[in-house]
């Protein structure tokens, strides 16, 4: 066997006096890591193609199974990683793009690991979220500039009525929403699991450029579809099925790109949800071919107001680039009323791993300064904004929304509570997890009975923790944190940053 | 009566709860123990039968009418009133199999070291079965079941 210069990153390292050879692991992994052999009548076990992804080691009723990673030892070179050396192998021995999936891995700063949040002490009294109610509930949609009331003589009380008209609003009861994550990337019972989930915690899951199958149709009320260049899925029954639109323009993971679901994965439920033909690729380009301007964007946005009579939010995704402030104030002067940032940690089924890990900026700096550009125009009630990429925590998404978003999108986060190990080899097609396939092998394996269980619980710790913090701030509403950037300090990072957050160091006071 | 009830969709082919069942027949309830030194002596009274993409979990459906039952030349099989769960002394059978012969489900099995019939009594004195609890699919469930 011709041995190659990519050299293996796992090693399988079996604990023989634990191992009962009862062959679970076999039968879980699909790279054929595991085989039984009936020469020497036990397993054995092929590291070189196993992607790290955990499953033998989780399923194996002794815990005999340990997945190291290979440490080969290159000279140490700071410039010449084995990273970067593996890719140059890998490479130099297939051509073409070296694919990846998840979001950015490199050690760029995590900026939420440099913020900290307030508390109250003496001087102002902090609440308990056990006895005293605790507000986590949040609307997403543009808001009027000014509310006008009326004052109508009752026949015993004087009545006060709102005369301004509130345009549609999306409702959250916790203000994280579930990414878009489209049907064809992630299996139909990943999808189902995400919207019954969303259902369940009154919040939002996210169809992605996948179209909207009919066994979510239920979940309608509490899905946002997207129309993204490619289009799939999309026709008027879709967009009025949902409860609000979202125009996809750029991904975190890879902005700038389109998408490509090779037709091996388009099986019969996804073509039909996509509207395209059985077995064809399902390529989205990289622009949309009608939008090449915000006044075009514009068109496309009240496009689909005309078509949803005006009744649900349309929301315009941007991924965050340099000039992200500026982008997302056309976002909204072209009638966007929920504007989602994702950010360059963002996750993806598959991207370039040259785009993914080198074109964005963090969420943390685009969020801040999209927020302090909208809060300058004036226009900052004009659109809800959603953070999103690389929200890991409940601790994230109190940052986030001190920072100035209504809410958040998680996207690798839930696929973690669905069992994802983040072996970032989405685009295979052979997600061990039943997430990222379309193999009817594989993906039974994820139960959306159980993966709901898991997100609900996930969105339930959130809350809690949420509300533990709130009450520590001596806040007892998520709205009246958004914004507020008083409630963080900033450590160890340099003047530009903090001037772009807008946040002071630790150590000043108010 | 409560069932344990086998859901193909969901069903991963990983056959933990064969091994689950092993452990929980076996004397020292630990399953390198069990594998090691005991496994001679057990027999898991579920199997799970495969085919391709198609897997389930097949135990003891413990009939209404029970042909076991009536084939039965000792006696040894009987539902026990309570749960209503048919079981099997094996201190009464003579492994004559006729219980083997008569099951449409394939259920009932010889024992590993050649009798008595082996076949799932539901874990009786758990609060539910071994095979149900530890499914990492929940693929089984544990519930009641009218016919």
């Amino acid at each position: 066997m011709r041995k190659w210069l990519v050299q293996p990153e796992f090693a399988v390292e079996r604990d023989e006096n634990r191992c009962v050879q009862c062959q679970a692991c076999v039968r879980q992994c699909a790279n054929d890591v595991h085989a039984f052999d009936s020469v020497s009548n036990c397993v054995i076990s092929d590291g070189s193609k196993c992607v790290g992804c955990h499953r033998c080691a989780t399923l194996c009723p002794t815990n005999a199974i340990q997945i190291k990673q290979v440490e080969l030892d290159f000279r140490p070179n700071a410039s010449w990683t084995p990273a970067t050396i593996r890719n140059l192998y890998k490479q130099a021995e297939g051509g073409g793009v070296v694919l990846a999936g998840m979001g950015n891995d490199k050690p760029y700063r995590i900026y939420w690991d440099h913020l900290l949040l307030n508390a109250s002490q003496v001087t102002n009294p902090s609440i308990d979220p056990l006895r005293e109610p605790m507000e986590l509930r949040t609307f997403l949609g543009a808001k009027p500039d000014h509310v006008h009331f009326e004052k109508t003589d009752g026949k015993t009380h004087l009545k006060t009525t709102s005369k301004t008209k509130l345009g549609p609003q999306l409702e959250l009861q916790i203000p994280v929403m579930f990414s878009a994550m489209s049907y064809g990337s992630i299996s139909l019972n990943a999808s189902i699991a995400l919207a019954r989930a969303a259902g369940l915690a009154g919040t939002f899951a996210n169809t992605g450029e996948g179209g909207l199958h009919k066994s979510i149709f239920p979940n309608a009320d509490n899905m946002i579809v997207q129309v993204a260049s490619g289009r799939f899925g999309v026709d008027a029954a879709y967009l009025n099925r949902a409860a609000a639109v979202e125009i996809k323009i750029g991904q975190g993971a890879k902005p700038g790109i389109g998408g490509h679901l090779p037709g091996n994965k388009v099986d019969r439920e996804v073509s039909q949800t996509r509207m395209i033909p059985e077995g064809s690729d399902a390529i989205s380009p990289a622009p949309h071919h009608d939008i090449y301007s915000i006044e075009d964007l514009r068109q496309l946005v009240f496009a689909i107001k005309e078509a949803t009579r005006y009744e649900k939010p349309v929301s315009v995704k941007i991924a965050a680039v340099h000039n992200i402030a500026a982008i997302a104030s056309g976002c909204v002067h072209a009638g966007a009323d929920i504007v989602a940032i994702d950010g360059f940690r963002g996750g993806t089924g598959a991207a370039p791993l040259i785009t993914r890990d080198n074109v964005g900026i963090p969420i943390e700096l685009a969020l801040a300064s999209v927020d302090t550009r909208l809060r300058e125009e004036g226009i900052r009630n004009r659109a809800s904004l959603v953070c999103a990429g690389g929200i890991r925590s409940s601790g994230d998404v109190i940052k986030a929304i001190a920072l100035g978003a209504d809410a958040v999108y998680i996207g690798t986060a839930a696929c973690v509570a669905m069992g994802c190990h983040l072996c970032q080899k989405c685009y295979t097609g052979k997600c061990n997890w039943g997430i990222a396939t379309q193999d009817p092998t594989l993906t039974r394996r994820l139960n959306p009975e159980v993966a709901v269980q898991r997100l609900t619980n996930l969105l339930r710790g959130w809350a809690a923790e949420i509300k533990e913090i709130l009450g520590g701030l001596g806040v007892n509403a998520i709205e009246s944190l958004r914004g507020n950037r008083e409630h963080l300090r900033a450590v160890g990072l340099h003047e530009n940053e903090l001037r772009i957050l807008g946040v002071k160091h630790a150590g000043e006071g108010a | 009566m409560k069932q344990i009830v086998a859901r193909e969709e969901y069903c991963i082919g990983c056959r933990l709860c064969e091994i689950n069942c092993i452990v929980h027949r076996s004397q020292s309830k630990n399953i390198i123990t069990a594998f090691r030194h005991e496994r001679e002596g057990l027999t898991p009274s579920v199997v799970v039968e495969s085919s391709g993409q198609h897997n389930f979990a097949v135990q003891c459906r413990h009939c209404a009418d029970a042909p076991c039952v009536e084939a039965c030349i000792t006696g040894a099989m009987t539902r026990d009133p309570e749960t209503g769960a048919v079981i099997c002394d094996t201190k009464r059978c003579v492994s004559c199999w006729s219980c083997i012969m008569v099951c449409p489900a394939g259920a009932v099995m010889r024992g590993a070291s050649g009798k008595p019939a082996s076949k799932c009594d539901q874990c009786a004195g758990e609060s539910e079965p071994c095979c149900v609890a530890g499914c990492p699919n929940a693929a089984l469930k544990w519930e009641e079941v009218n016919d």
